[in-house]
């Protein structure tokens, strides 16, 4: 318990001071703190509060339901080229923002996921999301979007399999926060 | 976003039906896990939120309208890597942009660490992964994003 209030002291100085900061704002009529609340902060709260309790409860749902066999047998070590498609098709129904997909990572994980396809995964999410697609055609035109995703889906196959061996090698595990 | 949340909901109900006590377990794990990683979080946004305040719309495109050399691919990266702006407010940016002059091949290097480099999420990251990892994960996609745009830069000269 001891340390795990010590874990948090830093992050809740932060969080402390930051509303002091904004109330002391607010009723001096500070307006870059003002601002910096309004237009920065607010914004991103409910990009993160429409994310992420969802995301969470969809891991947690996964995680009773879906046995280890199961994944391991599908996106496990031995899933070859058939694994890398499948993650990646999860990772382009997904929304939110990258730190979304950490917890995801965990549970894919634990449940024996290989490291090479969790960091594909993370790559994949990052590239081409389904629900941010039609936004970025929208805006960038459909030769861009095309384009992009098909240099970056081929580089990022490769970062994610130097991540993968790197993690193997050294032992490393994906940590539940 | 609405789809994934309907989606869950509908799931929720499903795995309610098929299992309650399954069910229930499922969620407060979930949560539990929310729980464990908000105050991080939290002062995460907190930091990006006073960091943007610096780091305007004016800004970005000040330093990637002008020049089109390999400084602006540069700096595209480094903007993309240090800001986490939502695609909703990013891809409109990018629009802007472009029409402000920008080439495709900058705005795909921006657009790719944007989503994939976070300089200021590596806490979260680290985390997740431990410090190493989450650091030489986003020096690699920092790379990564470089190539990209490079590739993007020839392929969109012959084309």
């Amino acid at each position: 318990m001891k340390k795990q209030k010590k874990k948090y002291t830093f992050d809740f100085s932060i969080i402390a001071a930051f509303f002091v900061f904004v109330g002391l704002s607010f009723y001096y009529h500070y307006n870059p703190g003002i601002s910096i609340f309004k237009d920065n902060f607010w914004l991103f709260l409910k990009e993160m509060i429409y994310a992420l309790p969802v995301m969470f409860i969809l891991v947690g749902l996964f995680d009773v339901w879906v046995s280890r066999e199961k994944v391991q047998k599908h996106i496990g070590k031995a899933s070859g080229v058939k694994g890398i498609l499948l993650v990646m098709s999860l990772a382009f129904l997904q929304a939110g923002p990258l730190y979304a997909a950490f917890p995801v990572a965990y549970i894919l994980w634990k449940k024996g996921t290989s490291p090479t396809n969790i960091f594909i995964y993370l790559a994949a999410c990052s590239t081409a999301k389904i629900p941010m697609l039609a936004f970025e055609i929208g805006f960038l035109g459909i030769k861009f979007s095309i384009l992009r995703i098909f240099i970056t889906i081929p580089i990022f196959i490769v970062v994610g399999t130097i991540m993968g061996k790197y993690f193997e090698k050294n032992d490393y595990e994906v940590k539940e926060v | 976003m609405l789809t994934i949340i309907i989606l869950t909901a509908v799931l929720t109900l499903i795995s309610f039906i098929a299992d309650r006590k399954k069910t229930l377990k499922g969620i407060k794990k979930g949560i539990m896990m929310f729980l464990k990683i908000l105050p991080t979080l939290l002062s995460v946004i907190i930091l990006v939120s006073v960091v943007l305040y610096f780091v305007s719309d004016k800004f970005i495109i000040e330093y990637l309208g002008k020049d089109a050399g390999f400084g602006a691919y540069i700096s595209a990266a480094l903007i993309g890597s240090i800001s986490i702006i939502p695609g909703f407010i990013a891809y409109p940016l990018a629009g802007i942009l472009v029409k402000g002059g920008v080439g495709l091949s900058v705005i795909a290097v921006f657009i790719t660490t944007l989503k994939m480099v976070g300089i200021l999420t590596i806490p979260i990251e680290a985390k997740f992964f431990g410090l190493k990892t989450a650091l030489i994960r986003n020096g690699l996609s920092f790379i990564g994003a470089i190539i990209v745009g490079t590739i993007m830069a020839i392929i969109l000269y012959y084309i």
